[in-house]
């Protein structure tokens, strides 16, 4: 599967948080409200990357049991209920370390999983992993970071799939603001990389999508989102179909900037023939649920 | 020749840098200040100014007479880490790594504590060299060493205490760095132990090599000879690496003590060696307790100090290449030891030395008395007597009554 494009949404999750079901559940929202890729995190013990919002939702999701392979294989089984989208897993490196680099890639390929991100691997440990990314055609997604200066060239000219930039210094979060320099970052990167280049890190609301858009070629939300799941988390677990249009809505608003559509104002028609055709491919359900919230939007027109 | 790490932080398959892309130029900013560093003299010669001037070394050798006598075996010497100003060897790595941020022109140091002895060496140097000063303490610790957390305070350091986890010393590396990831502009991350992404092991080892340089020359001119042990104790392993170091290339017997805990066969301990796999943590390969899937396990100990799942990657090296021998002691046998060494000689050790004071004794006893043991009394215990009140008498009012 391809993992480039432009205007790209790319949100992300924490296998097994609230629950393994659920997060089928949601990545078949994601999927119908427009997800172009979806990043499937991987619960870790020390996720020395990520902030708050996160660790509590692998603390949640290590209690469900959830591990790399089970996770890898949720990949699978979200394949079955009809997810068509890219799946990156997202890890730390000592669970794939542990599974074995070779058993990981393995597990991966049968469960149609289409890149991997691993955010405590740079570029100088990273090259087995490239290379068995390349071999079995699951790449690695490079990141690169604000500080990263004259490291942008080595790492862009090598990136597979797409380049993951991290917007601002720290951990992963909601921040009401990005920093300035950011478009002089993102056109740096553009500058050097052949692959789309994404924005993640402390990405929370549709203005802040609408300013990055025309600087990058798609954006990851995270931590907004599993924040989210985590407010619907009780409501989630009791398979209420409301907080799941609760869901919907609320990544109906952020992923609008990347679709011409006026959130509050309708969906333009290209948009609306996008949709269809991506909903054709999907579950019956699925596709009486993704016309349920078009006409929702359209209602408020 | 022993010439590890290589230019990528390896000590054979061990160490490197497994962090995120936004500290690998910190890192490498790191790495170029500390190679200068290391080759300029005047560094060097201000190093050793302070260590003299400020800590008071050279640290004494003692030549534990009492308990040689009494163990009939080969004699013992130990090196009294304990002397050093803040009480233990953690100032040795606080005052090289301050001196280096200062080189650097970083104003503000980030620092994990466990115990809170290199919390308070960090905040000690900080005032010294007149910087700021945030310390991540695990909650859990913060309750054990209310004095340490204090003395931090005192000496003008902010303490942040950590929430996260099991709220101890595993917990508050990963909230250091995570807080080094967001202010690494302007901060620099003073690692207390030969732990973390390169170049932190070897940073901390060439800041802790003294005490083994200052020992090796102390016993020469005491018994004109080499020692046939040398023991210390391994948490992180720092004061271990420094003591070990001076003596890799002769022909002198090196061990290691890890802690037992309640024993190594039960999940109640932090033997990183004894027990632990291969795995990534806090930013380096090394050995470490996790479960089959990779998620860390939290260690215990009655020490706080020895209380980590992961161990320096030299550590994990140096046992992989069969050079140095890695033991444990429980929490046990620790005690006892941390009894009989302050009722024999006078000196009351920190709790984390008294495992390589325990397993000295061990090894002393069934040594030829022309041999000597030489052992690294890292730390003093004036940190742990309430503590280990509460262990030997029971509940403190007890204590009290039977006094």
């Amino acid at each position: 599967m391809q993992l480039s494009g432009t205007n790209m949404f790319i949100p992300f999750l924490v296998a097994g948080d609230p629950h393994p079901d659920v997060t089928i559940e949601l990545a078949l929202v994601l999927q119908a409200a427009g997800a172009d890729v979806l990043e499937l995190g991987v619960p870790y013990s020390d996720p020395l990357a990520d902030g708050p919002i996160i660790q509590r939702a692998s603390a949640r999701a290590l209690k469900q049991g959830m591990t790399l392979p089970r996770a890898i294989q949720l990949a699978g089984k979200m394949r079955k209920k009809g997810v068509k989208i890219p799946i990156i897993i997202f890890t730390y490196y000592n669970p794939v370390l542990q599974l074995g680099k070779e058993s990981f890639f393995a597990l991966a390929k049968e469960n149609g999983v289409d890149g991997v991100l691993i955010p405590d691997l740079p570029f100088e440990e990273s090259e087995p992993i490239r290379r068995l990314g390349a071999e079995t055609n699951i790449p690695l997604i490079s990141l690169v970071a604000p500080t990263s200066k004259e490291r942008i060239e080595k790492i862009a000219s090598q990136a597979q799939g797409f380049l993951y930039c991290v917007s601002s210094l720290g951990v992963t979060g909601v921040r009401d603001t990005l920093p300035e320099e950011i478009h002089e970052f993102l056109a740096e990167v553009k500058q050097y990389s052949r692959v789309p280049v994404v924005v993640g890190f402390g990405i929370s609301k549709s203005e802040q999508v609408q300013v990055l858009k025309a600087h990058c070629d798609g954006v990851v939300v995270g931590s907004a989102l599993v924040q989210k799941v985590e407010e619907l988390s009780d409501r989630l677990l009791q398979q209420e179909q409301h907080a799941l249009d609760e869901f919907r809505r609320y990544v109906e608003q952020l992923v609008a900037p990347l679709r011409d559509v006026d959130f509050y104002g309708g969906v333009k028609e290209d948009e609306r023939e996008k949709r269809a055709a991506r909903a054709h491919s999907l579950s019956a359900g699925e596709v009486a649920r993704g016309s349920e919230a078009a006409i929702r939007v359209d209602e408020r027109h | 020749m022993y010439n590890v790490p290589n230019e990528n932080g390896r000590f054979g398959d061990f160490g490197g840098k497994f962090v995120p892309e936004t500290l690998m130029r910190p890192l490498e900013e790191i790495e170029r200040a500390l190679e200068q560093a290391l080759a300029d003299a005047s560094f060097r010669a201000e190093y050793m100014h302070h260590l003299r001037e400020y800590s008071g070394r050279p640290t004494a050798l003692t030549f534990a007479e009492n308990i040689t006598n009494e163990l009939n075996g080969a004699r013992l010497y130990f090196k009294r880490e304990d002397l050093n100003h803040t009480g233990a060897h953690k100032i040795n790595n606080a005052i090289g790594q301050a001196l280096l941020a200062k080189r650097m022109g970083k104003k503000k140091l980030i620092a994990e504590t466990g115990a809170g002895q290199h919390g308070v060496a960090a905040a000690t140097v900080a005032a010294r060299f007149g910087m700021e000063c945030i310390v991540f303490m695990g909650e859990e610790d913060i309750k054990r060493q209310a004095l340490n957390v204090f003395r931090m305070k005192l000496l003008g350091a902010q303490v942040v205490p950590v929430f996260s986890g099991n709220r101890t010393l595993k917990d508050a590396t990963n909230e250091a760095i995570r807080y080094w990831v967001q202010h690494c502009d302007d901060h620099f991350y003073m690692i207390g132990s030969v732990v973390g992404p390169h170049p932190y092991p070897k940073m901390v080892r060439e800041f802790q090599r003294i005490i083994g340089d200052e020992a090796k020359e102390q016993l020469l001119e005491r018994e004109g000879k080499l020692p046939d042990v040398v023991v210390a104790c391994v948490g992180g392993g720092s004061n271990a690496i420094g003591m070990f170091s001076s003596f890799l290339a002769d022909d002198v017997e090196l061990v290691g003590v890890e802690a037992a805990g309640k024993g190594v066969d039960t999940p109640h301990h932090a033997a990183t060696v004894t027990k632990g796999t291969k795995g990534v943590i806090h930013g380096s390969l090394t050995y470490l307790l996790q479960d089959e899937y990779g998620q860390i396990i939290e260690p215990y100990s009655i020490s706080a100090g020895l209380d980590y799942p992961g161990v320096g990657p030299e550590h994990a090296y140096l046992a992989s290449i069969g050079r140095v021998r890695y033991e444990s002691v429980t929490d046990e046998e620790a005690l006892a030891a941390f009894q009989w060494t302050a009722k024999t000689e006078g000196i009351i050790p920190a709790i984390e030395s008294a495992h390589a004071l325990a397993k000295a004794f061990d090894i002393a006893k069934q040594r030829a008395k022309d041999e000597t043991v030489l052992v690294c009394l890292s730390g003093r215990g004036d940190k742990d007597v309430q503590a280990m009140m509460h262990y030997l008498e029971g509940a403190s009012e007890h204590a009290v009554i039977r006094n």
